[in-house]
């Protein structure tokens, strides 16, 4: 029901929405919460295990019971909070956990089955046979229990991350948020504003305090209106801090876009990361309930959050209303529900010498409420007076207050524990606890408007001095109500029925009991066996009565006894905020060569490549797949002219006096000795005498050298030069940046590779002035190139380089020569079948587990220092080694890479493994399949009959063991 | 988490490339493999002070010695392996 | 004799415009890496002042002469932008030309910023991130350079990403505006 005078909403405009396929109404300013009760809808929900009906509890983020679903289609969301959900004309809402509806809900059997399942049910009785786990008892155990559930298909919304930066960031907007944003504000510092509602005032928009002579929530305005003008104030409503991180790091979670029916393409989260030179925690507090019999029934809500939904909504979910509490706090509920005109027909406060602070309410000082009635919504409470004496009361609501929780979550996160305070019966935070990081107003524990205010413009003033901010406090406090809230501890009303603590897991106090004396004892053996707190709520607000409970039970005090571990997010996050922008082309970055396009109007598939993508064969007609397309491009390289796209090898420019030198340090082999002009095969190890990588290195000039990494390993090749110039190589000359992107280079391979330059290039080369491992500039086109006759695939061939703005031109000329001669371009299979044939390695061979010995390199290792030279030299790294040698199937049959080598004779299993194969290929230059692979000593076994068997395809193939080149092993067609 | 690199200011630790102990800046002599062995191969795993090297990758690209406590998570000092005006 | 035509590393991406704020290609400037040699870094100072009226810059910044820019890019080693290096330079430092190797995009309007924060680790408010300062820093996954222009931000990205870059920058323009529009 609506309560005419109270709440903001906005009476003049109507909204329309649907739960469980009803049409309401509500208004804008209402949240799903609020607009179900004002429209009479009390029962929201169904709990987790008992299917027990349930209502709203709160009118905060901490709301364990109304979880609902939003939305349809492939966005839908599940567990959403009917009490942070707000409403917009459209939406439409489901109840979660109930077959077949809300109201009639056939798992609620399993309430009736209670007295079985109690804590540690499922661990006791799904023990065994431990294979009906998966098959049997979970699927079941989920069906019935459990929360909202996904669509199963793709979100196609948007989510986004993003970063802040700020001197203070403040957390929550009530009386002690906005001081300290205001304080700091006005002595000039950069300040974040959070609040995880839609309005900031916090509990000033639920109350009816006076803040400096006016009603809260004018001061508040008064407070907005002067923050708003400051551009260096940045306000966030809807956004929760979920965390606090390293460096004064903070997570935040906005919700952008949940309050609108279209957002037309706005993101519908946004994760932040705000990094705060200072922050301040003003997150308020948390009201706790009472436990008592059938305290969970729809109606039974906390009494703040009676007194919220009057003044914030003026919503009600009933005429007849009672309260029951155990401090001062809940007279207020009664007071202000009993000046709107609501029927308040009693205020039972546990405490017997309390005095009402309520008026003409009925008062039951030292009385309790040990049950209620109703089925699925409250319709009466029964009282115990102290002497024992029971009376019925008819109410349709009931709130509840056993006192308040600081929300002091944040300060827990990176490991600080709280400490308890006596006199207001809570948890309050630690003296020291996140770096950078205060504590003000309620979540201090400091529980009156006026503390508040103090506290927060205090921390505000703090926080800004420190980083040398003039900021003044003094005659800024506005007045405002000061007295203190008096408690007296009531965590649980003893009795009969079930009563209950943490809603959302339906645990209650018996099994916490039940906990203790099986011995469950510590608080977090408790919690995982109970599951209390363990829900999406994570027992905001059942923890620490669960944990007062448990103290009681074991004997022990609460401090003694500690709370468990608080750890981020303070409320949930959807995965889809963690990992924005992480979807399809999101996921890495691409990099695409200069002939990328042309390669793609070939139809050539792609293949990745690091973050590169190669063309992987360039079919022609009649190639239905790639066998033929690679075949033909191997025959075409071997016996004419084929063109290759290398740019993507990391090249790396170095200069200075120092670098021959440098080189002899990074490389295996000599380097310092190589001549300007020429082109020398170099390989890389790791300190531990592994290989780490290989390429050419050309000195180009006296002083200019040109090094090339294979594509996978540029980066870490980069790291690697960086790290051993700045540790072992401090005040040499030599200076090195990455060439990779400014050179797009080709490969011209095969015996008219020369035929095809000398079209191109501006002054033709021959074998002379151009041999083998040569290196010169040359232009084509009046364009400065760089030409290396090098070669991968073991064919006269040539490597030319121009500027990547040249690269697509290039790219198109050179094939259409090619093509001119017989030839074209090839791909990355052509090219792996090209050097299998060779047998020269890839990252398939050096793949971090090889030596320069394994590879028969060893005697490159050259005498002087470098790096990697004293542990390649260990006695595990040179003997008995598993060795790169060549195979070929001896009658025919399948070689695979990652098949196992084994004797002839000997049965293919783990003992009698003999090595491993790492690369395959058919050979069509030699018309049969071959393999590189690793062999026992196989540098001595050439000639060797070895068995390759691979289980996993189901391929047994006799080999004879080879030498690694398969083809034209003197190398001649190189130097032609 | 953070690091000030003394070259970029502070930056976010997503910026930077972890290495290990830095005891790999003294590096032994070639001549003796088992010195060398533990060098390269034992490393202590304290509670509390470390020295780290850490490269800032995606910034300048130099190699940082971070002292910070693996306890309480504290960067103490941030410096260049090889200060600028090394050369 | 052949002539090959010169492609630009965005050819074809940009430009791209979402509200208020426009992604364009950056003009196809002379880019040349300085790293001056050991001990040489006061001389290519005199040498850079003498051809172009402009200091080496300090770690993190930029200098400005006319139409010639010099932008520190990481540790010992500066970007000389707009002007062809002169001889002498070669001299005191290794002179590496960059103009093929990067992708420049001009990121502006009013909300740039806004759309940085989406992707960019740093604080880019005018007080931490002034005219004359230089970063290397993260676009999402991919290494870049950064810069302000007058109304906006300078990126300077690998040439081969160009299409990530443009690619991530447009997304988060179009969040940013689609965000305003709801307000």
């Amino acid at each position: 029901m609506r309560i005419e005078g109270y709440g903001r909403v906005d009476r003049d405009v109507s909204l329309d929405f649907s739960f469980d396929g009803r049409r309401f109404a509500g208004h804008p300013g209402d949240t799903l919460a609020s607009a179900l009760m004002a429209e009479g809808v009390v029962l929201t929900g169904r709990s987790f295990k008992y299917h027990r009906p349930r209502g709203v509890l709160t009118d905060t983020s901490a709301e364990p019971n109304a979880l609902v679903t939003v939305g349809r289609g492939a966005g839908r969301d599940p567990n959403t909070r009917a009490t942070v959900q707000e409403l917009y004309n459209g939406l439409e809402a489901r109840s979660q956990n109930r077959w077949p509806t809300l109201s009639l809900d056939l798992w609620a059997v399993n309430d009736l089955a209670a007295p079985f399942l109690g804590a540690g049910f499922y661990y006791k009785t799904f023990m065994w046979p431990r294979a009906f786990w998966e098959k049997l008892y979970e699927p079941i155990i989920r069906r019935a229990a459990g929360l909202g559930a996904l669509s199963g298909e793709a979100d196609g919304e948007r989510y986004e991350k993003a970063y802040a930066f700020c001197d203070l960031l403040v957390i929550g907007a009530g009386p002690a948020g906005l001081m300290a944003a205001r304080v700091a504000a006005e002595a000039g510092a950069q300040v974040i504003l959070c609040t995880e509602e839609p309005r900031f005032g916090g509990r000033l928009l639920a109350e009816a305090e006076e803040v400096d002579g006016q009603p809260g929530h004018l001061w508040v305005a008064g407070v907005l209106a002067r923050l708003r003008g400051m551009d260096n104030v940045r306000l966030m409503p809807r956004t929760t801090v979920t965390g606090a991180y390293d460096g004064g790091t903070y997570g935040a979670l906005e919700r952008v876009s949940h309050h609108v029916a279209d957002p037309q393409g706005a993101p519908r989260e946004c994760f932040w990361r705000i990094v705060a030179q200072r922050a301040v925690l003003a997150a308020g507090a948390l009201e706790r309930p009472v436990a008592f019999g059938d305290n969970d029934r729809p109606g039974v809500m906390l009494a703040s959050a009676l007194r919220g939904y009057l003044h914030r909504y003026g919503a009600a979910p009933g005429r007849q209303v009672a309260v029951f509490t155990n401090n001062d706090d809940g007279h207020r509920t009664a007071r202000d529900l009993a000046r709107a005109g609501l029927n308040v027909v009693a205020l039972v406060d546990s405490r017997h010498d309390a005095e009402s602070l309520a008026g003409e309410v009925p008062f039951f000082p030292g009385w309790q409420v040990c049950g209620t009635q109703g089925r699925r919504r409250l319709s009466g409470i029964t009282l115990r007076a102290p002497d024992g004496r029971r009376d019925v009361l008819q109410v349709e609501a009931l709130g509840v207050s056993g006192g308040y929780n600081p929300s002091l979550h944040l300060t827990c996160h990176m490991g600080a524990r709280p400490v308890w305070r006596d006199d207001i019966a809570a948890f309050v935070p630690p003296a020291a606890h996140v770096p950078g990081l205060t504590v003000a107003g309620s979540a201090n524990g400091a529980f009156t408007t006026y503390g508040c205010l103090t506290e927060g413009a205090e921390a505000g003033a703090e926080a800004v001095r420190v980083l040398g901010f003039r900021a003044e406090v003094a005659d800024n406090i506005p007045q405002a109500n000061n007295t203190p809230n008096r408690l007296r501890r009531l965590w649980a009303v003893p009795g009969r029925g079930r009563a209950w603590l943490d809603f959302q897991n339906d645990v209650t106090v018996k099994d916490v009991r039940q906990a203790a004396a099986e011995n469950y004892a510590s608080v977090e053996h408790m919690k995982r066996y109970t599951t209390q707190g363990m829900a999406t709520d994570q027992g905001k607000s059942s923890n620490v009565s669960a944990l007062a409970i448990l103290a009681d039970a074991t004997g022990r005090d609460i401090p003694e006894t500690g709370t468990t571990t608080f750890r981020p997010p303070y409320s949930p996050i959807a995965i889809a905020a963690m990992g924005a922008g992480g979807q399809g082309a999101g996921f890495a970055p691409e990099r695409f060569t200069t002939s990328h396009e042309a390669s793609l109007r070939r139809a050539a598939p792609m293949v990745e490549a690091g973050l590169w993508y190669r063309p992987s064969y360039f079919p022609v007609k009649g190639e239905r797949h790639w066998r033929p397309a690679c075949d033909r491009e191997v025959r075409m390289v071997r016996d004419r002219v084929g063109v290759c796209d290398v740019s993507t090898l990391g090249k790396i420019d170095l200069q200075g006096r120092d670098v021959g030198r440098f080189l002899d340090c990074v490389y295996a082999n000599t380097f310092s000795t190589l001549k300007p002009g020429r082109t020398r095969y170099g390989l890389m190890l790791r300190e531990d005498g592994f290989v780490m990588d290989d390429g050419t290195t050309a000195r180009l000039a006296e002083l200019h050298w040109l090094m090339t990494t294979t594509t996978a390993a540029a980066g870490q090749v980069m790291r690697h030069l960086d790290w051993v110039k700045q540790a072992y190589a401090q005040g040499w000359d030599v200076r090195f940046i990455s060439v990779t992107e400014q050179w797009a280079q080709f490969a011209v391979a095969g015996p008219q590779a020369r035929d095809l330059l000398n079209d191109v290039l501006d002054a033709p080369i021959d074998n002379l002035g151009f041999p083998y491992m040569a290196n010169g500039a040359v232009s084509i086109g009046g364009t400065r190139a760089r030409l290396f006759r090098i070669s991968f695939s073991g064919e006269h061939a040539y490597e030319v380089a121009v500027p990547s703005r040249y690269g697509a031109a290039l790219w198109d000329l050179l094939v259409a020569r090619a093509e001119a001669l017989g030839g074209g371009p090839y791909g990355m299979e052509a090219l792996n079948v090209l050097r299998i044939e060779k047998g020269h390695i890839t990252h398939a061979e050096i793949h971090g587990r090889t030596t320069a010995h394994d590879i028969g390199m060893g005697r490159m290792i050259a005498a002087k220092d470098c790096i990697g030279r004293t542990m390649a030299g260990r006695p595990g790294l040179v003997n008995d080694r598993e060795e790169l040698v060549g195979l070929r199937p001896l009658a025919g049959g399948t070689l695979t890479a990652g098949a196992h080598l084994f004797a002839p004779e000997a049965d293919p299993v783990r003992e009698n493994d003999h090595g491993y194969t790492t690369s395959a290929c058919f050979s069509p230059t030699l018309g049969e399949e071959r393999a590189l692979g690793f062999l026992l000593n196989g540098h001595r076994r050439h000639g060797e009959t070895v068995r390759l068997v691979d289980h996993l395809r189901g391929i047994d193939t006799l080999c004879e063991v080879t030498a690694p080149c398969a083809f034209d092993p003197t190398g001649g067609r190189l130097r032609d | 988490m953070r690091l000030t690199c003394p070259l970029c200011g502070a930056r976010d630790r997503r910026e930077f490339t972890y290495q290990g102990d830095a005891i790999m800046l003294t590096r032994p002599s070639n001549d003796d493999p088992t010195a060398f062995s533990d060098w390269l191969h034992l490393r202590d795993n304290p509670a509390g002070r470390t020295r780290d090297l850490w490269y800032h990758e995606a910034g300048c690209c130099a190699w940082l010695v971070v002292e910070r406590d693996t306890v309480t998570h504290a960067v103490h000092s941030v410096a260049l392996v090889e200060g600028e005006d090394a050369d | 004799m052949t002539d090959l035509i010169a492609r630009s590393p965005a050819f074809g991406l940009t430009p791209v415009a979402y509200g208020a704020t426009t992604l364009t290609e950056g003009p196809w400037q002379q880019l040349t890496a300085l790293m001056p040699f050991a001990g040489q870094t006061a001389r290519i100072c005199t040498a850079l002042q003498d051809a172009y009226g402009l200091n080496f810059p300090a770690p993190g910044r930029l200098t400005r002469a006319g139409h010639t820019t010099c932008v520190w890019t990481g540790r010992g080693q500066a970007f000389l932008v707009g002007s062809e290096p002169v001889q002498d330079l070669a001299r005191y430092a290794a002179v590496t030309d960059q103009s093929d190797a990067w992708v420049t995009l001009d990121l502006t309007g009013e909300q740039a910023a806004e759309v940085l924060a989406r992707l960019v680790p740093l604080d880019l408010s005018p007080r931490a991130f002034g005219a004359d300062h230089a970063a290397r820093t993260l676009l999402g996954h991919a290494a870049i350079q950064l810069h302000r222009l007058e109304n906006g931000f300078r990126i300077r990205g690998f040439r081969s990403m160009a299409r990530t870059i443009v690619h991530e920058t447009a997304d988060a323009m179009a969040a940013v505006a689609a965000r305003a529009a709801l307000d």
